[in-house]
């Protein structure tokens, strides 16, 4: 089975890697562009078929090292 | 008094913290491997600078996991003192030791430069050989030192006095709340701080107000063992 990992910043914590893609956005003539946040996209190969198991363990993984909750938002999809 | 330096793959501040407290206090300091799983023979730990694990994924988010992370968390429930510099004070914010994270400068660049802070609290067994509200001028060199908390933990942070040391003035370099450059756990027995005041304790290095940490440390554990000896 295959998961897919995305890891952001929460939207009330500032970004500084995202405010800055937005400046050069807007400087080079993208002005519609709000908002930008950068995070994290991980990739996982899980030896299990068993869909739940699998969810309580990735949650597991995300709260314990993928993300730190104090500043980061996940989510995941399992794919297979 | 014996000091353990914690040494990760990727640390590079272990030989400066080693060399502050031959230098300033002249205790016993060992350099210990990230595998350890014993700490028992140490009354203090020292978590240096660096970047552990290559800092992949977040800084220090690997590293709390090693296993002498375990003796770490045992070694703060004992009441051990506990000093987590730049990479060291992330470790201890990952591993839940202190409250809050470090982000990504505001400004996006790495920043190696003097800073002015204000010793926030003295009340403290770090910083007991400072004035309260003394400004400090201790080196900074991170690009990840943003401190960030929620607005419930920073009145948390206030009410209990927990924050040790702030940028001054208007420098605030990275733009960490409240401009909080280091902060204590609840006890008071654990602390992170961004500034390397390792790197400040001779005249030759630029400041010397570093070494008061240290100092400070060592009067601590004194009183706290009743032992004037020098040991």
């Amino acid at each position: 089975m295959k998961a897919k990992v995305y890891v952001t910043i929460k939207q009330n914590v500032l970004d500084p890697q995202g405010s800055a893609v937005q400046g050069a956005l807007h400087t080079m003539g993208f002005e519609e562009v709000g908002k930008v946040r950068i995070g994290k996209y991980l990739e996982l190969n899980l030896n299990t078929s068993d869909r739940a198991e699998a969810e309580a363990r990735l949650t597991a993984m995300c709260e314990k090292l993928l993300a730190n909750t104090v500043v980061e938002d996940y989510r995941f999809e399992l794919e297979g | 008094m014996k000091f353990a330096v914690l040494v990760f793959p990727g640390s590079n501040c272990d030989i400066d913290c080693y060399k502050a407290v031959e230098d300033t206090i002249g205790q016993k300091v060992d350099y210990v491997w990230h595998t350890t799983t014993d700490l028992s023979g140490y009354d203090a730990i020292l978590v240096p600078g660096g970047f552990s694990y290559g800092d992949y994924l977040r800084c220090g988010a690997i590293a709390r996991f090693a296993p002498v992370m375990n003796e770490v968390v045992k070694a703060a429930e004992e009441g051990k003192f506990i000093l987590g510099i730049c990479n060291g004070f992330q470790i201890l914010t990952e591993a839940g030791l202190l409250p809050g994270a470090l982000r990504r400068n505001n400004g996006m660049k790495f920043i190696c430069d003097q800073t002015q802070l204000e010793v926030a609290n003295n009340n403290t067994a770090f910083t007991s050989e400072y004035n309260e509200g003394e400004i400090i001028n201790i080196p900074i060199a991170h690009g990840e030192g943003n401190y960030y908390c929620d607005d419930e933990t920073l009145a948390q942070l206030k009410a209990n006095n927990q924050i040790v040391f702030r940028y001054a003035g208007n420098t605030n370099p990275n733009g960490s709340v409240d401009n909080i450059a280091g902060i204590s756990n609840e006890r008071g027995n654990v602390v992170g701080m961004m500034p390397h005041p390792e790197r400040a304790v001779d005249q030759l290095l630029g400041s010397e107000d570093g070494k008061r940490m240290f100092t400070s440390i060592l009067n601590a554990w004194r009183e706290k063992n009743g032992a004037a000896v020098n040991s």
